[in-house]
């Protein structure tokens, strides 16, 4: 890679992306690493170098980079944005009545992967220990559909439809049944499916469902079906670093341009010189379509920036796409506090005690 | 999980002084065993620091921390802890100061 670093590769920012290999993979920004430098940990300095921009945003999901932190931050942070973030989904289904095909089990896993609009601040978790349900830990609905043919039997039509009642049980058909103080507490907006049109199951005439569902708060890592996001995930910014000893030839501009995603690359209308536009690099697949030219040899490296990540964050249920991050934020601090805690209590057991340390078997 | 449990335990082969220690840290995964790893090794006073997830089946991660000048390696956890708690603190900061200055695109998304 000594070629490479003459033309602004910088294995302390970047991350290479070569043909067949990624290298300088690893972060060296630790105390020790480079001899007669500092990297030790400095808040200021850190703050210094921290940016966090949101660049889009919908009702349903977030684009922001977070630059400046190491990998294990941010892989954090989408950790727990999938596992750890509580929402509230059904749990437990009791079947009173149900003659549809569907069995019930398999209806009560497809009941459970609902999403409700449902603020999981409002509720406890269940303690595992003490498994009782109260009107702090659990919400009521009762499902309850049958289906009947309609009178007079419409002519000239196969639509279940407009034949039969309830030939589509639906999650709008979720009822919620306030249970102690959750008719006052929620009755500003009270528990109901995010989307109304999921088809829970297909009824015929003489067929029908009848259930009462109870609702709990519990976090991704539990089930899938506690995961406030569809998808979380992060990206590195990235680079294309052109080596200015050895320009693109005119005539191939185009040629070059076309080994890129649309617009990375701009090509100057009269002296088809070749340039990067930084705006979209962003947009850059990273296919090395570019490397499989030998006459491009030399002419660019491929890179990504270590310490920039591009956070894509699809929420799905209950949380507002740009309250998601802070929540993951409170679950790691709530992590560190409680991590805290424990080894405060251990330093006072081992300074308190007999200067023995009581240890694990390991 | 019930308050009986420990959440850290020191594990067998500690030096005295905890100087070089391995810690059991129970219901934590990668998620927080990398994050430490990393700020523990911003010290400058630790000579070794590494994590492990023993087995997938068994919900807890083993943290080895070895220090230079027989310092304790607890105060160098506690340390990272409460450095981890900046960097949080940091991050929702700026990140509502971007949220507050409104300068990104908005766009409806259909569901």
């Amino acid at each position: 890679m000594a070629s490479a670093s003459t033309n602004g590769f910088d294995p302390r920012k970047h991350v290479g992306v070569n043909a067949e290999r990624m290298s300088h993979v690893s972060s060296t920004d630790f105390p020790g690493h480079y001899p007669g430098e500092d990297h030790s940990w400095n808040l200021a300095k850190f703050q210094e170098k921290l940016s966090v921009n949101i660049e889009r945003l919908s009702n349903r999901s977030i684009d922001l980079d977070l630059v400046g932190v190491d990998a294990s931050i941010a892989n954090a942070f989408r950790r727990i944005l999938i596992a750890e973030v509580p929402t509230v989904a059904i749990e437990r289904a009791y079947v009173w009545d149900n003659t549809s095909v569907i069995v019930d089990e398999v209806l009560a896993h497809r009941i459970g992967l609902v999403p409700l609009n449902v603020d999981p601040a409002l509720l406890d978790l269940k303690d595992p220990q003490n498994d009782q349900a109260t009107d702090r830990n659990t919400l009521v609905f009762r499902l309850r559909a049958a289906c009947e043919r309609r009178k007079p039997a419409p002519k000239d039509t196969t639509d279940p439809r407009k034949l039969y009642t309830n030939s589509e049980v639906l999650s709008s058909q979720m009822e919620w049944v306030p249970q102690g103080e959750q008719a006052t507490v929620m009755a500003t907006n009270p528990p109901v499916p995010t989307n109304s049109n999921i088809v829970l199951a297909k009824l015929r005439p003489g067929q029908e469902i009848d259930m009462e569902l109870h609702a709990v708060k519990s976090v991704g890592k539990d089930h899938a079906k506690f995961c406030p996001v569809a998808t979380a995930s992060y990206r590195l910014l990235p680079e294309i670093i052109l080596n200015p000893q050895k320009p693109v030839p005119p005539h191939l501009a185009e040629k070059f341009q076309k080994c890129f995603s649309p617009g990375v690359i701009r090509i100057h209308p009269r002296t088809k010189e070749v340039s990067v536009d930084k705006q979209k690099a962003r947009f850059e697949s990273m296919s090395r379509e570019v490397y499989r030219h030998p006459e491009f040899e030399g002419c660019v490296q491929l890179a990504r920036v270590r310490d920039h990540f591009l956070f894509n964050i699809e929420s799905e249920g209950f949380y507002p796409p740009e309250r998601l991050l802070l929540e993951a934020i409170l679950v790691m601090r709530t992590k560190t506090v409680a991590l805290r805690r424990a080894a405060e209590a251990l330093l006072n057991d081992t300074r308190g005690g007999t200067g023995d340390v009581e240890m694990a078997e390991g | 999980m019930a308050e009986s449990t420990q959440k850290i335990k020191i594990m067998k082969g500690a030096t005295p002084d905890l100087s070089a220690a391995t810690y059991q840290i129970f219901d934590e995964s990668h998620t927080m065993g990398n994050a430490l790893r990393w700020m523990i090794m911003k010290n400058p006073k630790v000579e070794f620091c590494g994590y492990s997830v023993p087995h997938p089946s068994e919900n807890l991660i083993q943290l080895r921390i070895q220090m230079y000048d027989g310092l304790s390696s607890l105060d160098a956890l506690l340390e990272a802890l409460s450095n981890l708690d900046d960097v949080c603190n940091s991050v929702e900061d700026k990140y509502r100061a971007s949220l507050t200055d409104g300068r990104y695109e908005r766009w409806e998304e259909k569901s």
